[in-house]
Protein backbone atom coordinates (compact mmCIF):
# COMPACT_ATOMS: atom_id res chain seq x y z
CA UNK A 1 0.00 0.00 0.00
CA UNK A 2 2.64 2.27 0.70
CA UNK A 3 4.95 1.37 -1.93
CA UNK A 4 1.59 2.34 -4.27
CA UNK A 5 1.06 5.39 -2.37
CA UNK A 6 4.76 6.47 -3.10
CA UNK A 7 4.78 5.76 -6.57
CA UNK A 8 1.51 7.71 -6.78
CA UNK A 9 3.47 10.91 -5.31
CA UNK A 10 6.14 10.52 -8.13
CA UNK A 11 3.46 10.05 -10.53
CA UNK A 12 1.96 13.65 -9.72
CA UNK A 13 5.18 14.86 -9.90
CA UNK A 14 6.09 13.56 -13.43
CA UNK A 15 2.55 14.21 -14.21
CA UNK A 16 2.96 17.68 -13.55
CA UNK A 17 5.77 18.01 -15.95
CA UNK A 18 4.09 16.35 -18.59
CA UNK A 19 0.97 18.20 -17.79
CA UNK A 20 3.03 22.10 -17.58
CA UNK A 21 3.94 20.62 -21.45
CA UNK A 22 0.90 19.47 -22.83
CA UNK A 23 -1.24 22.37 -21.91
CA UNK A 24 1.08 23.97 -23.66
CA UNK A 25 0.97 21.82 -26.72
CA UNK A 26 -2.74 21.55 -26.97
CA UNK A 27 -2.91 25.29 -26.43
CA UNK A 28 -1.17 26.08 -30.00
CA UNK A 29 -2.95 22.86 -31.44
CA UNK A 30 -5.68 24.64 -30.53
CA UNK A 31 -4.69 28.31 -32.07
CA UNK A 32 -2.38 27.08 -34.78
CA UNK A 33 -4.47 23.77 -35.85
CA UNK A 34 -1.32 21.56 -35.85
CA UNK A 35 0.68 19.01 -34.28
CA UNK A 36 3.86 20.92 -32.98
CA UNK A 37 6.39 18.06 -32.99
CA UNK A 38 9.22 20.70 -31.74
CA UNK A 39 7.46 21.12 -28.45
CA UNK A 40 9.90 18.28 -27.05
CA UNK A 41 12.99 19.81 -27.87
CA UNK A 42 11.91 23.45 -27.22
CA UNK A 43 11.48 21.80 -23.57
CA UNK A 44 15.20 21.03 -24.14
CA UNK A 45 15.90 24.37 -24.99
CA UNK A 46 13.87 25.78 -21.80
CA UNK A 47 16.24 23.76 -19.24
CA UNK A 48 19.44 24.56 -21.22
CA UNK A 49 18.74 28.30 -21.28
CA UNK A 50 18.51 28.44 -17.93
CA UNK A 51 21.55 26.23 -17.22
CA UNK A 52 23.08 28.81 -19.32
CA UNK A 53 22.60 31.56 -16.64
CA UNK A 54 22.12 29.92 -13.57
CA UNK A 55 25.73 28.72 -13.98
CA UNK A 56 26.75 31.73 -14.64
CA UNK A 57 25.03 33.50 -11.29
CA UNK A 58 25.24 32.71 -7.46
CA UNK A 59 24.43 28.99 -7.48
CA UNK A 60 23.99 28.72 -3.47
CA UNK A 61 20.94 26.72 -2.51
CA UNK A 62 18.59 27.49 -0.81
CA UNK A 63 16.94 26.04 2.40
CA UNK A 64 16.09 22.51 1.69
CA UNK A 65 16.02 22.97 -2.39
CA UNK A 66 18.89 21.66 -4.32
CA UNK A 67 18.74 25.10 -6.44
CA UNK A 68 19.09 28.62 -5.46
CA UNK A 69 17.01 32.04 -5.76
CA UNK A 70 19.35 32.72 -8.92
CA UNK A 71 17.30 29.85 -10.37
CA UNK A 72 14.05 32.38 -10.72
CA UNK A 73 15.46 34.79 -13.54
CA UNK A 74 17.26 32.01 -15.17
CA UNK A 75 13.79 30.24 -15.65
CA UNK A 76 12.17 33.85 -16.35
CA UNK A 77 14.97 34.38 -18.85
CA UNK A 78 14.26 30.99 -20.06
CA UNK A 79 10.52 31.39 -20.94
CA UNK A 80 11.24 34.66 -22.38
CA UNK A 81 13.69 32.87 -24.72
CA UNK A 82 11.85 29.62 -25.74
CA UNK A 83 9.10 32.02 -26.21
CA UNK A 84 11.00 34.31 -28.52
CA UNK A 85 12.40 30.96 -30.60
CA UNK A 86 8.91 29.40 -31.02
CA UNK A 87 7.42 32.62 -32.39
CA UNK A 88 10.64 33.51 -34.54
CA UNK A 89 10.10 30.05 -36.02
CA UNK A 90 6.53 30.74 -36.32
CA UNK A 91 7.47 33.61 -38.27
CA UNK A 92 9.81 32.11 -40.75
CA UNK A 93 8.46 28.92 -41.36
CA UNK A 94 4.80 28.30 -40.10
CA UNK A 95 3.69 31.40 -41.38
CA UNK A 96 4.29 30.93 -45.07
CA UNK A 97 3.12 27.67 -44.89
CA UNK A 98 -0.33 29.52 -43.88
CA UNK A 99 -0.40 32.05 -46.08
CA UNK A 100 0.29 29.26 -48.94
CA UNK A 101 -2.69 27.47 -47.20
CA UNK A 102 -1.02 24.32 -46.49
CA UNK A 103 -2.54 21.71 -45.11
CA UNK A 104 -1.60 20.84 -41.48
CA UNK A 105 0.03 17.72 -41.81
CA UNK A 106 2.64 19.26 -43.99
CA UNK A 107 3.07 22.08 -41.17
CA UNK A 108 3.31 19.11 -38.65
CA UNK A 109 6.17 17.51 -40.75
CA UNK A 110 7.52 20.83 -40.70
CA UNK A 111 7.96 21.12 -37.06
CA UNK A 112 9.45 17.53 -37.20
CA UNK A 113 12.27 19.88 -39.05
CA UNK A 114 12.55 22.41 -36.46
CA UNK A 115 12.42 19.92 -33.99
CA UNK A 116 15.77 17.79 -35.55
CA UNK A 117 17.74 21.66 -36.41
CA UNK A 118 16.81 22.75 -32.24
CA UNK A 119 17.84 19.55 -31.02
CA UNK A 120 21.13 19.66 -33.33
CA UNK A 121 21.70 23.45 -32.29
CA UNK A 122 21.31 22.18 -28.29
CA UNK A 123 23.73 19.45 -28.97
CA UNK A 124 26.37 21.94 -30.41
CA UNK A 125 26.22 24.19 -28.19
CA UNK A 126 26.17 22.30 -24.67
CA UNK A 127 27.43 18.97 -26.02
CA UNK A 128 26.50 15.57 -25.77
CA UNK A 129 27.14 14.81 -22.11
CA UNK A 130 24.58 15.22 -19.57
CA UNK A 131 24.90 18.09 -16.95
CA UNK A 132 23.35 19.49 -13.68
CA UNK A 133 21.81 22.57 -11.96
CA UNK A 134 23.40 21.48 -8.78
CA UNK A 135 25.01 18.66 -7.69
CA UNK A 136 24.35 17.50 -3.73
CA UNK A 137 21.45 15.66 -2.33
CA UNK A 138 18.17 16.76 -1.93
CA UNK A 139 17.25 15.38 1.42
CA UNK A 140 13.35 13.87 0.93
CA UNK A 141 10.87 15.42 3.82
CA UNK A 142 9.10 12.56 5.03
CA UNK A 143 5.38 13.18 4.92
CA UNK A 144 2.62 11.17 6.80
CA UNK A 145 1.81 7.90 6.22
CA UNK A 146 5.54 7.40 5.80
CA UNK A 147 5.55 8.95 2.58
CA UNK A 148 8.87 10.44 0.96
CA UNK A 149 8.92 13.33 -1.06
CA UNK A 150 11.87 15.66 -1.87
CA UNK A 151 11.33 19.64 -1.74
CA UNK A 152 12.03 19.78 -5.56
CA UNK A 153 9.38 17.60 -6.10
CA UNK A 154 6.90 19.48 -4.27
CA UNK A 155 8.34 23.04 -6.09
CA UNK A 156 7.23 20.97 -9.05
CA UNK A 157 3.80 20.56 -8.34
CA UNK A 158 3.14 24.10 -6.96
CA UNK A 159 4.35 25.64 -10.20
CA UNK A 160 1.89 23.32 -12.10
CA UNK A 161 -0.66 24.32 -9.96
CA UNK A 162 -0.01 28.31 -10.21
CA UNK A 163 0.70 27.84 -13.99
CA UNK A 164 -2.62 26.33 -14.26
CA UNK A 165 -4.14 28.87 -12.50
CA UNK A 166 -2.03 31.66 -14.43
CA UNK A 167 -3.44 30.18 -17.66
CA UNK A 168 -7.09 30.08 -16.22
CA UNK A 169 -6.77 33.42 -15.85
CA UNK A 170 -4.99 34.83 -18.57
CA UNK A 171 -7.65 33.06 -20.75
CA UNK A 172 -10.87 33.34 -19.38
CA UNK A 173 -10.10 37.13 -17.68
CA UNK A 174 -7.63 38.99 -20.17
CA UNK A 175 -8.95 40.19 -23.90
CA UNK A 176 -5.59 38.55 -25.30
CA UNK A 177 -6.73 35.50 -23.65
CA UNK A 178 -10.16 35.33 -24.67
CA UNK A 179 -9.17 36.18 -28.60
CA UNK A 180 -6.79 33.12 -28.27
CA UNK A 181 -9.85 31.12 -27.58
CA UNK A 182 -12.07 32.99 -30.18
CA UNK A 183 -9.20 32.48 -32.60
CA UNK A 184 -8.99 28.33 -31.70
CA UNK A 185 -13.01 28.51 -32.12
CA UNK A 186 -12.71 30.06 -35.81
CA UNK A 187 -10.19 31.54 -37.00
CA UNK A 188 -11.73 33.00 -40.24
CA UNK A 189 -14.52 34.29 -38.17
CA UNK A 190 -11.71 36.52 -35.69
CA UNK A 191 -10.37 37.53 -38.25
CA UNK A 192 -13.74 38.93 -40.14
CA UNK A 193 -14.71 40.54 -36.10
CA UNK A 194 -11.24 42.31 -36.22
CA UNK A 195 -9.19 40.12 -34.33
CA UNK A 196 -5.25 40.82 -35.71
CA UNK A 197 -4.83 36.80 -35.52
CA UNK A 198 -1.35 36.77 -36.63
CA UNK A 199 -0.82 38.53 -33.50
CA UNK A 200 -2.90 36.16 -31.19
CA UNK A 201 -0.24 33.63 -33.19
CA UNK A 202 2.69 35.17 -31.68
CA UNK A 203 0.97 35.41 -28.53
CA UNK A 204 0.14 31.95 -28.53
CA UNK A 205 3.80 30.22 -29.59
CA UNK A 206 4.92 32.71 -26.56
CA UNK A 207 2.87 31.11 -23.82
CA UNK A 208 3.30 27.84 -25.34
CA UNK A 209 7.24 28.45 -24.81
CA UNK A 210 7.18 29.88 -22.11
CA UNK A 211 5.14 27.06 -20.60
CA UNK A 212 7.36 24.11 -22.04
CA UNK A 213 10.41 25.92 -20.61
CA UNK A 214 9.40 25.95 -16.92
CA UNK A 215 8.23 22.22 -17.85
CA UNK A 216 11.97 21.84 -19.23
CA UNK A 217 13.44 23.45 -15.46
CA UNK A 218 11.33 21.58 -13.36
CA UNK A 219 12.62 18.35 -15.27
CA UNK A 220 16.16 19.67 -14.90
CA UNK A 221 15.77 20.85 -11.32
CA UNK A 222 15.20 16.92 -10.45
CA UNK A 223 17.08 15.11 -13.14
CA UNK A 224 20.19 15.53 -15.93
CA UNK A 225 20.09 17.27 -18.26
CA UNK A 226 20.78 16.80 -21.79
CA UNK A 227 19.74 17.13 -25.25
CA UNK A 228 17.54 14.62 -25.95
CA UNK A 229 15.91 14.92 -22.25
CA UNK A 230 12.47 17.04 -23.89
CA UNK A 231 12.25 14.63 -27.05
CA UNK A 232 11.36 11.48 -24.83
CA UNK A 233 8.75 13.76 -23.38
CA UNK A 234 7.06 14.53 -26.66
CA UNK A 235 4.71 11.06 -26.70
CA UNK A 236 3.78 11.21 -23.00
CA UNK A 237 2.65 14.80 -23.99
CA UNK A 238 0.97 14.30 -26.79
CA UNK A 239 -1.07 11.35 -24.99
CA UNK A 240 -1.87 13.79 -22.31
CA UNK A 241 -3.24 16.04 -25.22
CA UNK A 242 -5.08 13.41 -26.76
CA UNK A 243 -6.42 12.16 -23.19
CA UNK A 244 -7.54 15.31 -22.39
CA UNK A 245 -9.26 16.14 -25.34
CA UNK A 246 -7.55 18.42 -28.08
CA UNK A 247 -7.46 22.33 -27.26
CA UNK A 248 -8.14 21.96 -24.18
CA UNK A 249 -5.74 23.15 -21.15
CA UNK A 250 -7.35 21.61 -17.85
CA UNK A 251 -8.17 18.33 -20.03
CA UNK A 252 -4.58 18.24 -21.21
CA UNK A 253 -3.12 18.71 -17.00
CA UNK A 254 -5.60 16.21 -16.01
CA UNK A 255 -4.09 13.63 -19.17
CA UNK A 256 -0.57 14.47 -17.95
CA UNK A 257 -1.97 13.05 -14.39
CA UNK A 258 -3.03 10.40 -16.06
CA UNK A 259 -0.05 9.71 -17.90
CA UNK A 260 2.41 10.38 -15.05
CA UNK A 261 0.70 8.46 -12.69
CA UNK A 262 0.11 5.21 -14.74
CA UNK A 263 3.25 5.03 -15.88
CA UNK A 264 4.83 5.29 -12.53
CA UNK A 265 2.30 2.59 -10.76
CA UNK A 266 2.80 0.45 -13.49
CA UNK A 267 6.09 -0.51 -12.34
CA UNK A 268 4.59 -2.34 -9.81
CA UNK A 269 3.91 -5.25 -11.77
CA UNK A 270 6.24 -4.40 -15.14
CA UNK A 271 9.52 -4.07 -14.95
CA UNK A 272 10.89 -0.59 -14.65
CA UNK A 273 12.60 -0.23 -18.09
CA UNK A 274 8.81 -0.61 -19.99
CA UNK A 275 7.60 2.34 -18.36
CA UNK A 276 7.99 4.50 -20.87
CA UNK A 277 5.73 2.31 -23.16
CA UNK A 278 2.71 2.91 -20.86
CA UNK A 279 1.46 6.47 -22.28
CA UNK A 280 2.01 5.13 -25.70
CA UNK A 281 -0.63 2.54 -24.75
CA UNK A 282 -2.72 4.70 -23.33
CA UNK A 283 -2.67 6.91 -26.50
CA UNK A 284 -3.49 4.17 -28.51
CA UNK A 285 -5.84 2.50 -26.57
CA UNK A 286 -7.45 6.24 -26.19
CA UNK A 287 -7.31 6.53 -29.97
CA UNK A 288 -9.44 3.75 -30.68
CA UNK A 289 -11.91 3.82 -28.02
CA UNK A 290 -12.07 7.62 -27.30
CA UNK A 291 -10.69 9.85 -29.96
CA UNK A 292 -12.24 12.92 -28.70
CA UNK A 293 -10.61 12.46 -25.72
CA UNK A 294 -12.01 11.53 -21.80
CA UNK A 295 -13.83 14.88 -21.63
CA UNK A 296 -15.13 15.06 -25.02
CA UNK A 297 -14.93 17.63 -27.81
CA UNK A 298 -14.83 20.99 -25.89
CA UNK A 299 -17.69 23.74 -26.49
CA UNK B 1 -24.14 62.04 -53.91
CA UNK B 2 -21.11 59.15 -53.93
CA UNK B 3 -22.49 55.96 -52.58
CA UNK B 4 -21.63 54.35 -49.29
CA UNK B 5 -20.35 51.27 -51.12
CA UNK B 6 -19.70 51.11 -55.02
CA UNK B 7 -17.99 47.89 -56.16
CA UNK B 8 -17.21 47.97 -59.61
CA UNK B 9 -16.83 45.30 -62.03
CA UNK B 10 -15.45 42.89 -59.23
CA UNK B 11 -14.84 39.12 -60.04
CA UNK B 12 -13.56 36.70 -57.62
CA UNK B 13 -13.10 32.93 -56.78
CA UNK B 14 -11.15 30.10 -54.96
CA UNK B 15 -7.63 29.10 -56.56
CA UNK B 16 -8.21 28.95 -60.19
CA UNK B 17 -11.55 28.59 -60.14
CA UNK B 18 -13.74 31.84 -61.07
CA UNK B 19 -17.13 32.35 -59.70
CA UNK B 20 -18.08 35.54 -59.62
CA UNK B 21 -17.36 37.70 -62.93
CA UNK B 22 -17.61 41.17 -63.22
CA UNK B 23 -20.31 41.85 -60.65
CA UNK B 24 -21.33 46.03 -60.06
CA UNK B 25 -23.21 46.89 -57.18
CA UNK B 26 -23.90 50.09 -55.01
CA UNK B 27 -25.34 50.32 -51.81
CA UNK B 28 -26.32 54.34 -50.79
CA UNK B 29 -26.27 55.24 -46.81
CA UNK B 30 -29.54 53.80 -45.04
CA UNK B 31 -30.76 51.44 -47.53
CA UNK B 32 -31.59 47.39 -47.27
CA UNK B 33 -30.13 46.12 -50.22
CA UNK B 34 -30.78 42.70 -51.21
CA UNK B 35 -29.39 39.93 -53.21
CA UNK B 36 -31.05 37.20 -54.61
CA UNK B 37 -30.39 34.29 -56.94
CA UNK B 38 -30.15 30.77 -57.72
CA UNK B 39 -28.02 28.27 -55.39
CA UNK B 40 -24.29 28.64 -56.21
CA UNK B 41 -24.70 31.50 -58.40
CA UNK B 42 -21.85 32.73 -56.54
CA UNK B 43 -23.69 35.76 -54.15
CA UNK B 44 -21.55 34.36 -50.87
CA UNK B 45 -18.66 34.28 -52.90
CA UNK B 46 -19.44 38.47 -53.38
CA UNK B 47 -19.65 39.21 -50.33
CA UNK B 48 -16.16 37.64 -48.97
CA UNK B 49 -14.74 39.53 -52.14
CA UNK B 50 -16.00 42.76 -50.83
CA UNK B 51 -15.29 42.38 -47.18
CA UNK B 52 -12.20 40.62 -47.97
CA UNK B 53 -12.32 37.60 -46.75
CA UNK B 54 -11.29 36.61 -50.29
CA UNK B 55 -9.25 38.83 -52.73
CA UNK B 56 -11.05 40.19 -55.72
CA UNK B 57 -9.07 39.42 -58.56
CA UNK B 58 -10.39 42.18 -60.79
CA UNK B 59 -12.41 45.36 -59.88
CA UNK B 60 -12.88 48.07 -57.22
CA UNK B 61 -14.52 48.34 -54.29
CA UNK B 62 -15.33 51.86 -53.00
CA UNK B 63 -16.36 51.97 -49.47
CA UNK B 64 -16.86 55.81 -48.35
CA UNK B 65 -14.79 56.81 -51.30
CA UNK B 66 -11.56 54.94 -50.80
CA UNK B 67 -10.99 51.81 -52.31
CA UNK B 68 -10.74 49.10 -50.03
CA UNK B 69 -10.31 46.21 -52.37
CA UNK B 70 -7.66 43.84 -51.14
CA UNK B 71 -8.07 44.87 -47.90
CA UNK B 72 -7.65 42.40 -45.08
CA UNK B 73 -11.25 41.35 -43.35
CA UNK B 74 -9.61 42.73 -40.62
CA UNK B 75 -8.72 46.11 -41.86
CA UNK B 76 -12.55 46.32 -43.42
CA UNK B 77 -13.65 46.12 -39.87
CA UNK B 78 -11.80 49.14 -39.02
CA UNK B 79 -13.25 50.85 -42.25
CA UNK B 80 -16.54 50.67 -40.99
CA UNK B 81 -17.57 47.68 -42.38
CA UNK B 82 -18.88 44.57 -40.46
CA UNK B 83 -19.82 41.14 -41.59
CA UNK B 84 -21.59 38.33 -40.65
CA UNK B 85 -20.82 34.76 -42.71
CA UNK B 86 -23.71 32.39 -43.85
CA UNK B 87 -22.94 29.70 -41.38
CA UNK B 88 -20.77 29.72 -38.46
CA UNK B 89 -20.78 32.94 -37.62
CA UNK B 90 -20.80 33.17 -33.32
CA UNK B 91 -17.66 31.75 -31.48
CA UNK B 92 -19.36 28.43 -29.98
CA UNK B 93 -17.20 28.13 -26.87
CA UNK B 94 -17.44 31.71 -25.89
CA UNK B 95 -20.04 33.30 -23.74
CA UNK B 96 -22.73 35.55 -25.41
CA UNK B 97 -20.92 38.20 -23.46
CA UNK B 98 -17.48 37.65 -24.89
CA UNK B 99 -18.62 37.10 -28.53
CA UNK B 100 -19.43 40.65 -28.54
CA UNK B 101 -16.59 41.99 -26.71
CA UNK B 102 -14.87 39.97 -29.86
CA UNK B 103 -16.81 42.01 -32.12
CA UNK B 104 -14.70 45.26 -30.70
CA UNK B 105 -11.52 43.60 -30.22
CA UNK B 106 -9.80 46.47 -31.66
CA UNK B 107 -11.54 49.16 -29.01
CA UNK B 108 -10.47 49.45 -25.33
CA UNK B 109 -13.04 52.03 -24.38
CA UNK B 110 -17.37 51.99 -24.53
CA UNK B 111 -16.91 48.46 -24.64
CA UNK B 112 -19.14 47.31 -22.01
CA UNK B 113 -21.66 50.20 -22.60
CA UNK B 114 -21.99 49.20 -26.36
CA UNK B 115 -22.73 46.07 -25.23
CA UNK B 116 -25.69 46.88 -23.00
CA UNK B 117 -26.74 49.04 -25.80
CA UNK B 118 -27.26 46.21 -28.14
CA UNK B 119 -28.78 44.17 -25.58
CA UNK B 120 -31.35 46.00 -25.15
CA UNK B 121 -32.83 45.52 -28.25
CA UNK B 122 -32.13 41.85 -27.65
CA UNK B 123 -33.79 40.77 -24.77
CA UNK B 124 -33.24 37.09 -25.17
CA UNK B 125 -29.28 37.50 -25.18
CA UNK B 126 -29.81 40.14 -22.47
CA UNK B 127 -31.60 37.41 -19.98
CA UNK B 128 -28.52 35.11 -19.93
CA UNK B 129 -25.05 37.07 -21.22
CA UNK B 130 -22.88 33.97 -19.58
CA UNK B 131 -24.36 31.67 -21.94
CA UNK B 132 -21.91 30.01 -24.07
CA UNK B 133 -23.29 30.75 -27.93
CA UNK B 134 -22.69 26.92 -28.68
CA UNK B 135 -25.96 26.00 -26.70
CA UNK B 136 -28.29 29.19 -28.42
CA UNK B 137 -31.35 28.23 -31.08
CA UNK B 138 -30.53 29.57 -34.12
CA UNK B 139 -32.61 32.49 -34.18
CA UNK B 140 -30.19 33.65 -31.04
CA UNK B 141 -26.86 32.67 -32.62
CA UNK B 142 -28.06 34.84 -35.02
CA UNK B 143 -28.80 37.66 -33.55
CA UNK B 144 -25.61 37.72 -31.43
CA UNK B 145 -23.32 37.45 -34.77
CA UNK B 146 -25.17 40.58 -36.14
CA UNK B 147 -24.98 41.98 -32.14
CA UNK B 148 -21.32 41.32 -32.80
CA UNK B 149 -20.68 42.62 -36.45
CA UNK B 150 -22.59 45.87 -35.06
CA UNK B 151 -20.01 46.64 -31.96
CA UNK B 152 -17.80 48.63 -33.67
CA UNK B 153 -20.58 50.92 -35.27
CA UNK B 154 -19.90 49.96 -38.59
CA UNK B 155 -22.07 52.24 -41.46
CA UNK B 156 -22.19 49.42 -43.38
CA UNK B 157 -23.31 45.65 -42.54
CA UNK B 158 -23.20 42.71 -45.13
CA UNK B 159 -25.35 39.62 -44.16
CA UNK B 160 -25.08 36.44 -45.47
CA UNK B 161 -28.71 34.68 -45.55
CA UNK B 162 -29.44 35.95 -41.68
CA UNK B 163 -32.53 34.17 -42.16
CA UNK B 164 -31.62 30.73 -43.40
CA UNK B 165 -33.12 27.36 -41.09
CA UNK B 166 -34.68 29.48 -39.16
CA UNK B 167 -38.41 29.31 -38.22
CA UNK B 168 -41.48 31.69 -39.99
CA UNK B 169 -41.76 33.68 -36.36
CA UNK B 170 -37.89 34.35 -35.94
CA UNK B 171 -37.50 34.97 -39.63
CA UNK B 172 -40.01 38.02 -39.18
CA UNK B 173 -37.99 38.95 -35.99
CA UNK B 174 -34.66 39.15 -37.28
CA UNK B 175 -36.19 40.77 -40.41
CA UNK B 176 -37.93 43.82 -38.09
CA UNK B 177 -34.38 43.73 -36.23
CA UNK B 178 -32.68 44.48 -39.85
CA UNK B 179 -35.42 47.27 -40.54
CA UNK B 180 -34.44 48.76 -36.74
CA UNK B 181 -30.29 48.45 -38.00
CA UNK B 182 -31.29 50.32 -40.69
CA UNK B 183 -33.36 52.51 -39.12
CA UNK B 184 -30.07 53.45 -36.58
CA UNK B 185 -28.33 54.69 -39.58
CA UNK B 186 -26.60 51.40 -40.72
CA UNK B 187 -26.95 50.46 -44.51
CA UNK B 188 -27.81 46.62 -45.20
CA UNK B 189 -26.66 44.32 -47.66
CA UNK B 190 -27.66 41.20 -47.21
CA UNK B 191 -28.16 37.59 -49.82
CA UNK B 192 -31.28 36.25 -48.85
CA UNK B 193 -33.27 32.92 -50.16
CA UNK B 194 -36.52 34.47 -48.04
CA UNK B 195 -36.54 36.55 -51.10
CA UNK B 196 -40.26 37.76 -50.67
CA UNK B 197 -40.14 38.79 -47.23
CA UNK B 198 -36.37 40.12 -48.13
CA UNK B 199 -37.48 42.48 -50.74
CA UNK B 200 -40.54 43.49 -48.53
CA UNK B 201 -38.15 45.56 -46.54
CA UNK B 202 -35.28 46.60 -48.83
CA UNK B 203 -35.04 49.36 -51.07
CA UNK B 204 -33.24 47.63 -53.73
CA UNK B 205 -32.57 44.12 -55.29
CA UNK B 206 -30.14 42.36 -57.49
CA UNK B 207 -30.55 38.97 -59.21
CA UNK B 208 -27.18 37.21 -59.63
CA UNK B 209 -27.46 34.25 -62.00
CA UNK B 210 -24.00 32.37 -62.57
CA UNK B 211 -21.91 34.92 -60.88
CA UNK B 212 -22.87 37.86 -62.83
CA UNK B 213 -24.98 40.67 -62.64
CA UNK B 214 -28.56 39.85 -64.01
CA UNK B 215 -31.44 42.45 -62.92
CA UNK B 216 -30.90 45.89 -60.59
CA UNK B 217 -34.28 47.12 -59.61
CA UNK B 218 -36.25 48.18 -56.31
CA UNK B 219 -37.81 46.03 -53.64
CA UNK B 220 -41.28 46.95 -54.84
CA UNK B 221 -40.50 46.37 -58.83
CA UNK B 222 -39.02 43.26 -58.25
CA UNK B 223 -42.02 41.62 -56.32
CA UNK B 224 -44.51 42.86 -59.04
CA UNK B 225 -41.40 41.48 -61.71
CA UNK B 226 -43.23 38.54 -63.14
CA UNK B 227 -40.40 36.82 -63.88
CA UNK B 228 -38.30 36.87 -60.69
CA UNK B 229 -41.43 36.39 -59.20
CA UNK B 230 -41.77 33.16 -61.12
CA UNK B 231 -38.08 32.08 -60.00
CA UNK B 232 -37.14 33.44 -56.92
CA UNK B 233 -40.36 34.08 -55.06
CA UNK B 234 -42.32 30.64 -56.18
CA UNK B 235 -46.49 30.57 -56.33
CA UNK B 236 -47.56 30.14 -52.26
CA UNK B 237 -48.85 27.14 -53.44
CA UNK B 238 -45.58 25.49 -55.10
CA UNK B 239 -43.02 26.31 -52.70
CA UNK B 240 -40.43 25.04 -55.03
CA UNK B 241 -38.50 27.82 -55.53
CA UNK B 242 -35.02 26.62 -55.79
CA UNK B 243 -35.87 23.28 -58.01
CA UNK B 244 -36.64 25.75 -60.91
CA UNK B 245 -34.16 28.86 -60.65
CA UNK B 246 -31.97 28.26 -63.62
CA UNK B 247 -28.21 27.03 -62.72
CA UNK B 248 -29.39 25.45 -59.28
CA UNK B 249 -26.28 23.13 -58.40
CA UNK B 250 -27.09 22.58 -54.47
CA UNK B 251 -23.75 23.79 -53.18
CA UNK B 252 -24.80 22.80 -50.19
N1 LIG C 1 -14.34 27.78 -50.06
C1 LIG C 1 -14.63 27.39 -51.32
N2 LIG C 1 -13.70 26.79 -52.08
C2 LIG C 1 -13.98 26.40 -53.36
N3 LIG C 1 -15.16 26.58 -53.95
C3 LIG C 1 -16.14 27.17 -53.26
C4 LIG C 1 -15.92 27.61 -51.90
N4 LIG C 1 -17.07 28.16 -51.45
C5 LIG C 1 -17.95 28.08 -52.47
N5 LIG C 1 -17.39 27.50 -53.55
C6 LIG C 1 -18.04 27.26 -54.85
O1 LIG C 1 -18.38 28.50 -55.40
C7 LIG C 1 -19.63 28.45 -56.05
C8 LIG C 1 -20.51 29.57 -55.56
O2 LIG C 1 -20.69 29.42 -54.17
P1 LIG C 1 -21.39 30.51 -53.27
O3 LIG C 1 -21.35 30.01 -51.88
O4 LIG C 1 -20.82 31.84 -53.55
O5 LIG C 1 -22.86 30.46 -53.84
P2 LIG C 1 -24.17 31.08 -53.22
O6 LIG C 1 -24.79 31.86 -54.32
O7 LIG C 1 -23.90 31.76 -51.96
O8 LIG C 1 -25.04 29.78 -52.98
P3 LIG C 1 -25.99 29.38 -51.76
O9 LIG C 1 -27.31 29.91 -52.11
O10 LIG C 1 -25.94 27.90 -51.78
O11 LIG C 1 -25.44 29.97 -50.51
C9 LIG C 1 -20.20 27.06 -55.78
O12 LIG C 1 -20.02 26.28 -56.93
C10 LIG C 1 -19.35 26.54 -54.67
O13 LIG C 1 -19.18 25.15 -54.77
MG1 LIG D 1 -24.32 31.45 -49.98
Amino acid sequence: MTEFAQLLVVGVVVGSIVGLGAMGLTLAFGILKFANFAHGDMMTLGMFLAYAVYTRLDGTAMGPFSVGLAMVPAMLIAMAGVGLVAASVDQTVYRRLRRRGSASITMAIASLGVAIMVRAVIQLIWGPTPVRYATGINVAWTLPFGLRMRPDQVLIVIAMFALAVGLYLLLFKTRLGKAMRATSDNPALADISGIDTERIRAATWMIAGALIAVAGVMFGVQSQLKFDAGFEFLLPMFAAVILGGVGNPWGALAGGMVVGISQEVSTLWIPTGYKTAVPFVLLTVMLIVRPRGLFGPKG
Amino acid sequence: MTPLLDVQGVSAGYGDVRIVHGVSIHVEAREIVTIIGPNGAGKSTLLKAVFGAIRPTEGRVILEGRDVAGLSAFQMVQAGAGFVPQTENVFPSLTIRENLEMGAYRRQQGVNERIDELLDRFPELARRPNETAGRLSGGQRQALAMCRALMLEPRLLLLDEPTAALSPIMREEIFAQIVAIRDSGVAVLMVEQNAREALEISDRGYVLVNGQNALEQSGAEMLANPEVGRLFLGRVESGAIEADAPGAEGSR
